[in-house]
């Protein structure tokens, strides 16, 4: 089946099977592989892209499913002037050991950053719950999302002076 | 890596185009919404249909409504929409009791009210809320609409009143009389955040104006009652003052008449135990909710 999905912005074209998931689509035929996949019992929240503006499993959602939607992965967060604050944030704050869940758990910090500037501990906790870290680096996760929320309201008062 | 079997997959643009796919196709054919309680099953090879047929893109099928006697929620509601949707809160702050114990934010992004009441696991949050409210589901077909309450909805685990040719178009919940204290409430008892509950129960109470039941909803979830509901418990408070005497009677009789399985999540014994305390502390949290003490 002929599906179109914009990825990242650019739109691409793939003749896929229909049981083919999102994660393989982006990870084995657009060679997105900073999109990670790490069960198949949908827990661990490795494969988390964006799909229309918000963060899901992609390896519980059908590729066909996507056809005419908008993905955007960890490749798209990057912006025209360099990283996006949540990766710089995670760099600074040792929020990554060995990587496997980061792309998941930057997704899903940069929905939360963008729906609630100024989050609680319990609600970082709570938007990341879907996500499984295996080197257990949870504290440095939290403390990097919170990195990034003071450092984007401190960029947002400079502007706004 | 665990993909589905081969299916061939078609998107319905309306109602009556899933419908007219569901009778063309018959039972190999198969309706998906978030799919994620479909896909993981798929994976498994617990349902292995021919034909998917996509209704995320049905417009009549979203949607959060409410009137002055009811709250509609179309099926394709996604729980995430209903979490964020105020005034279910202020009117039915049982849902989002519910709401925000189920799974992790990136499947209740996903995830939809009408596939969790049409999975009917005998743990879905959903199921025990939505009964609890005394929720009607609007069920269209080849023949057209028709309207089933939610209790008669769950027809075993696994089962519901929508026929194979058949689809959920929304439920809705009724709010009672303006005027008249009302209040409901939601807990879940779980091994981990996100998980499916051990046990769970709802309460949903409306006070008559001198201060009695005027009228009583228990729900209680993964805890083998029929229907969902604790309806011995109910008939114990209607008609009563809600005194902590009355409320324990409850507790004991959701207790009593429920049919928990032993199963990794716990033993029989311990999920009767659950089944009376978490009803005596929704009634209480939904008393409290009402006014009433
Ligand atoms: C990791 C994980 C954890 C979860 N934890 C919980 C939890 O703690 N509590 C809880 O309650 N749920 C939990 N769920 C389930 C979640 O709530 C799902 O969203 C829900 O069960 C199914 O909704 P869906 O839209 O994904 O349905 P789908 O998977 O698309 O469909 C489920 C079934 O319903 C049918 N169906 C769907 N829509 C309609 C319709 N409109 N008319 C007729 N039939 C229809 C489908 O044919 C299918 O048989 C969890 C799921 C996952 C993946
Ligand atoms: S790969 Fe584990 S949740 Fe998607
Ligand atoms: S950094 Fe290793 S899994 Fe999270």
């Amino acid at each position: 089946m002929e599906i179109t999905v914009t990825v990242n912005g650019r739109t691409r074209t793939r003749d896929v099977e229909p049981r083919l998931l999102l994660v393989h689509l982006l990870r084995d035929e657009l060679r997105l592989t900073g999109t990670h996949w790490g069960c198949d019992t949908s827990n661990c929240g490795a494969c988390a892209v964006w799909l229309d503006g918000v963060p899901v499993k992609s390896c519980t959602v059908l590729a066909v499913m996507a056809d005419g939607h908008e993905i955007r992965t960890v490749e798209g967060l990057e912006g025209p002037h360099g990283l996006d604050q949540i990766q710089i944030s995670f760099v600074q704050c040792h929020g990554l050991q060995c990587g496997f869940c980061t792309p998941g758990m930057l997704m899903t910090a940069r929905w939360l950053l963008d729906r609630v500037p100024d989050p609680t501990d319990e609600q970082i906790r709570e938007a990341i719950s879907g996500q499984t870290c295996r080197c257990t680096g949870y504290e440095n996760i939290v403390r990097a999302i919170r990195h990034a929320a003071a450092a984007e309201r401190d960029a947002a008062e400079r502007g706004a002076r | 890596m665990q993909l589905p079997a081969h299916f061939e997959y078609q998107r319905a643009r309306s109602v009556e185009h899933a419908l007219a796919l569901l009778s063309r196709h018959g039972p190999e054919a198969r309706l998906i919404a978030g799919g994620h309680s479909l896909i993981p099953m798929m994976k498994l090879r617990l349902a292995q249909p021919e034909l998917l047929i996509d209704i995320n893109e049905v417009p009549e099928l979203g949607g959060i409504e409410i009137t002055e006697d009811e709250i509609r929620i179309g099926a394709l509601v996604r729980h995430t929409q209903l979490l964020d949707c105020a005034e279910v809160g202020r009117s039915a702050p049982m849902l989002h009791d519910a709401e925000r114990v189920i799974a992790d934010p990136l499947v209740r992004n996903r995830g939809t009210v009408g596939g969790s009441v049409c999975q009917a696991d005998p743990s879905e949050d959903l199921s025990g809320a939505f009964s609890a409210l005394r929720a009607v589901a609007d069920i269209a077909g080849p023949a057209g609409e028709r309207t089933v309450p939610m209790r008669g909805f769950f027809h075993g685990p696994y089962q519901t009143a929508v026929g194979p040719d058949e689809l959920l178009l929304r439920l809705r919940v009724p709010l009672p009389a303006p005027g008249l204290r009302t209040g409901s409430a939601y807990r879940k008892v779980s091994r981990r955040a996100g998980d499916w509950a051990v046990g769970a129960a709802g309460a949903a109470v409306t006070l008559a104006p001198d201060g009695t039941v005027a009228e009583v909803g228990i729900g209680l979830t993964a805890l083998g009652a029929r229907e969902f509901v604790a309806t011995e418990a109910e008939d114990l408070l209607r008609g009563q003052r809600p005194t902590p005497e009355a409320i324990d009677a409850a507790g004991r009789a959701a207790a009593q008449h429920c049919e928990p399985v032993a199963d990794q999540r716990g033993p029989v014994e311990y999920k009767r135990h659950l089944a009376g305390e978490l009803t005596r502390r929704v009634l209480r949290d939904a008393l409290a909710r009402a006014g009433g003490r």
